[in-house]
C-alpha cells in the first residue's frame, strides 16, 4: 500500500507536507540562480552556518525558525562583503567563516545539552525532525516563502543578465550589487526554510540537488526553475510518504525523513544524467 | 566645432586605475555610421577606454559626450566573451531577448511584437539557424553574432566591441567583419572595435584610434599608420613596414631608456605566417 492509513489525516504529516513544500519550492528556484552564479559553495556555507542560529534558539528557548533566519541573514551580509573579491580568495574566506560558524554551533549545542539535559537538539538542528514541527509555525513559514517568491519574481530578469555578465547588466542600468545582495537574501530565506525541514547540514542538498538535476535537462531559464521546483516537491513529499510508511516496515520506528528526501534527490540527479546522455 | 557631426566625442580624457595613469589626454570624435578600429597592444588601455565610454569607469579628467539626439538606445556593448557553462539553460534567442528586457523588474507575458523584434534581430546577424540552441554550445563566432544581436536590439547609435576577433578562426573573423560593416552601413550605426592586430581590419576601417602607453592618435589609417606618427606616439623609433598587404609595426631597436616590458611592444610584430 502506497499511502499507509492515516497519512492525509495525521496533523504532523499535514504540517510536514506544508513546511517541506514551501522549502522545496523556494530552495529549488533559488538554487537555479545560485548554481548559475557559481555560488554553490556560498549556499552550502550559508546553510551550515545557519545551524549556529538553530543551536542558539535551542539554548535560549526561542523558535528555531527565528534562529536559523537571523544567522542566515547575517551570514548573507558577510558573504556580500566578500563578493567583489577574486573567486579563489572568496572561497577561502567563505571556508574559514564556515569553520568558525560550525565551531560556534558545537559550543552552543554543548551548552544547550548541558543546561537542558536533553540530547535530541543536535539531531534536530543538523538533520531535522520534520514530524516534530508544531503546526503553529506554518504562518511564519509561509510568510517567509511568499517573501522569497516575490523577490525572485521581481528580480528574475536583471538577476539573470547580471549573472551572465555584470557589465552587460550595469550598462543597462541594473544595480548589479543590489541585485547580488537580494539574491543572497533570498538564499538565506531558502536556507531557513530548508533547515527547518531537513536540518541545517542537509539543506544544501535541497538547494543544489533539484536545481542541478533540472539544469542538466532544461534549455530555458523558466523551464529550469519549473523543473527544479517539481524535483524538489517530488523529493520532499516522496520522502515524507516513505518515512510515514516506514513505520510499518520496522514496527514502532519511523526512519528519518531527511534520509529519504536526500536519497530521492540523489536518484533524481542520477536519472537526469541518463536523460541528458540519451 | 561641428557638434552635430560628432556622434561620440572623447575630449581630453585621462583615467587612473589604482594610482596608475592608464589613459593620458585621449581625444577623438566619431561620426554617425563610421567604422572605427581601436588598435593597441595588450595593456595599452583599450579596455579602459571602452569601459570609460560605457560609463563603467570614471575618467579622472576630460569628458565623453554622446550626441545621440532623441535616440533612446544608448551605447551597445559586446564583451570579449561570455563565461558560460555548456549546460546554462539559455537559448540564443533568450540572450537576444534579454537585450530588450534584461533591465526590467517583474514578469511580463510573452508578447508577439517582442518575439518579432527578436526574430528580426536574429535574422539580421544570420543567427536564425541556431536561435534555439543553448548559447553555451555555440562556437565563438556564433556567440559573437548573438552578443551583437543582444547589443543592437535596442537600436543604439553606437556599438562598442571588445576584441571580438581575438578568439575566432580566420573564416569567422571575415564573417563577423562583413556583418559589422553591413550593419554599420544599413542601420547607420557607429562601430568602435578594439583589436591588438590591425591587419584583419585594414580594409574595413574608416578611422583608426591608435593607443600606445595610454596616449592616442586618431585619423584615417593612411594618416596614422606611418613611421613618423607612430614613432611620435610611442616616444621611440617605430618602423611601419608593408609586406604583401600586411602591416607590420616594429620597434626597430629598443633604446636603453625604453621600459623593458616586451608586452608593451606592438603585439602585431609577431610572426608572419
Amino acid at each position: 500500500m502506497i499511502f499507509a492509513p492515516g497519512f492525509f489525516t495525521n496533523t504532523p504529516v499535514q504540517t510536514a507536507l506544508i513546511i517541506a513544500g514551501s522549502a522545496a519550492i523556494i530552495s529549488a528556484a533559488t538554487g537555479v540562480f545560485t548554481i548559475i552564479r557559481g555560488q554553490s559553495f556560498a549556499g552550502h556555507a550559508l546553510a551550515d552556518i545557519s545551524s549556529a542560529g538553530g543551536a542558539a534558539a535551542f539554548l535560549s528557548g526561542i523558535s528555531p525558525i527565528l534562529g536559523f533566519l537571523g544567522v542566515a541573514v547575517l551570514a548573507a551580509g558577510a558573504l556580500d562583503i566578500i563578493t567583489p573579491r577574486r573567486a579563489a580568495e572568496r572561497d577561502l574566506a567563505t571556508g574559514v567563516v564556515l569553520g568558525a560558524g560550525l565551531g560556534i554551533t558545537a559550543l552552543l549545542l554543548y551548552l544547550g545539552v548541558t543546561l537542558h539535559s536533553t540530547s535530541g537538539a543536535a539531531i534536530t538542528v543538523m538533520f531535522g525532525s520534520m514530524f516534530a514541527i508544531p503546526a503553529s509555525l506554518i504562518p511564519l513559514n509561509l510568510a517567509i516563502g511568499v517573501a522569497a517568491l516575490v523577490i525572485i519574481g521581481l528580480i528574475y530578469r536583471p538577476l539573470l543578465l547580471a549573472s551572465l555578465n555584470p557589465d552587460l547588466a550595469a550598462i543597462r542600468g541594473v544595480p548589479v550589487r543590489l541585485i547580488g545582495l537580494l539574491h543572497l537574501l533570498v538564499l538565506s530565506l531558502a536556507v531557513t526554510l530548508s533547515a527547518m525541514t531537513i536540518g541545517a547540514i542537509l539543506s544544501t542538498a535541497l538547494l543544489i540537488g533539484p536545481a542541478a538535476a533540472a539544469l542538466r535537462i532544461a534549455r530555458r531559464p523558466a523551464a529550469a526553475i519549473a523543473l527544479a521546483v517539481a524535483f524538489g516537491l517530488i523529493s520532499c513529499w516522496g520522502g515524507i510518504l516513505l518515512a510515514y510508511d516506514s513505520y510499518n516496515w520496522t514496527p514502532g520506528h519511523t526512519w528519518p525523513v531527511s534520509f529519504f528526501i536526500t536519497a530521492i534527490i540523489f536518484v533524481l540527479y542520477l536519472l537526469s544524467g541518463i536523460r541528458r546522455a540519451g | 566645432m561641428l557638434q552635430s557631426h560628432n556622434l561620440l566625442a572623447v575630449d581630453n580624457v585621462s583615467v587612473s586605475l589604482g594610482g596608475r595613469l592608464v589613459l593620458r589626454n585621449v581625444s577623438f570624435n566619431l561620426a554617425p555610421g563610421e567604422f572605427c578600429g581601436l588598435i593597441g597592444a595588450n595593456g595599452s588601455g583599450k579596455t579602459t577606454l571602452l569601459r570609460s565610454i560605457l560609463g563603467l569607469t570614471s575618467p579622472s579628467a576630460g569628458r565623453i559626450t554622446l550626441n545621440a539626439g532623441n535616440s533612446a538606445g544608448g551605447i551597445g556593448y559586446v564583451p570579449q566573451k561570455l563565461e558560460l557553462d555548456a549546460q546554462m539553460p539559455l537559448r540564443a534567442r533568450d540572450l537576444v531577448e534579454l537585450g530588450l528586457t534584461g533591465n526590467r523588474f517583474g514578469f511580463s507575458l510573452p508578447s508577439k511584437s517582442r518575439k518579432a523584434a527578436v526574430d528580426e534581430m536574429l535574422a539580421a546577424v544570420d543567427a536564425t539557424e541556431f536561435a534555439d540552441q543553448r548559447v553555451g554550445r555555440l562556437s565563438g563566432g556564433q556567440q559573437q553574432r548573438i552578443l551583437i544581436a543582444h547589443a543592437l536590439i535596442r537600436r543604439p547609435p553606437v556599438l562598442l566591441l571588445d576584441e571580438p576577433l581575438a578568439n575566432l578562426d580566420l573564416r569567422a573573423v571575415a564573417e563577423i567583419l562583413v556583418l559589422l560593416r553591413r550593419l554599420a552601413r544599413e542601420q547607420n550605426i557607429t562601430v568602435l572595435i578594439s583589436a591588438h592586430d590591425m591587419n584583419p581590419l585594414m580594409g574595413a576601417m574608416d578611422r583608426i584610434v591608435y593607443l600606445a602607453h595610454g596616449r592616442a592618435a586618431s585619423g584615417t589609417p593612411a594618416e596614422i599608420v606611418r613611421t613618423e606618427v607612430l614613432s611620435a606616439l610611442y616616444g621611440y623609433h617605430i618602423d611601419v613596414i608593408r609586406v604583401h598587404g600586411r602591416v607590420l609595426v616594429i620597434a626597430a631597436c629598443a633604446p636603453d631608456e625604453m621600459p623593458a616590458v616586451l608586452d608593451e611592444h606592438p603585439a602585431h610584430v609577431t610572426a608572419i605566417p
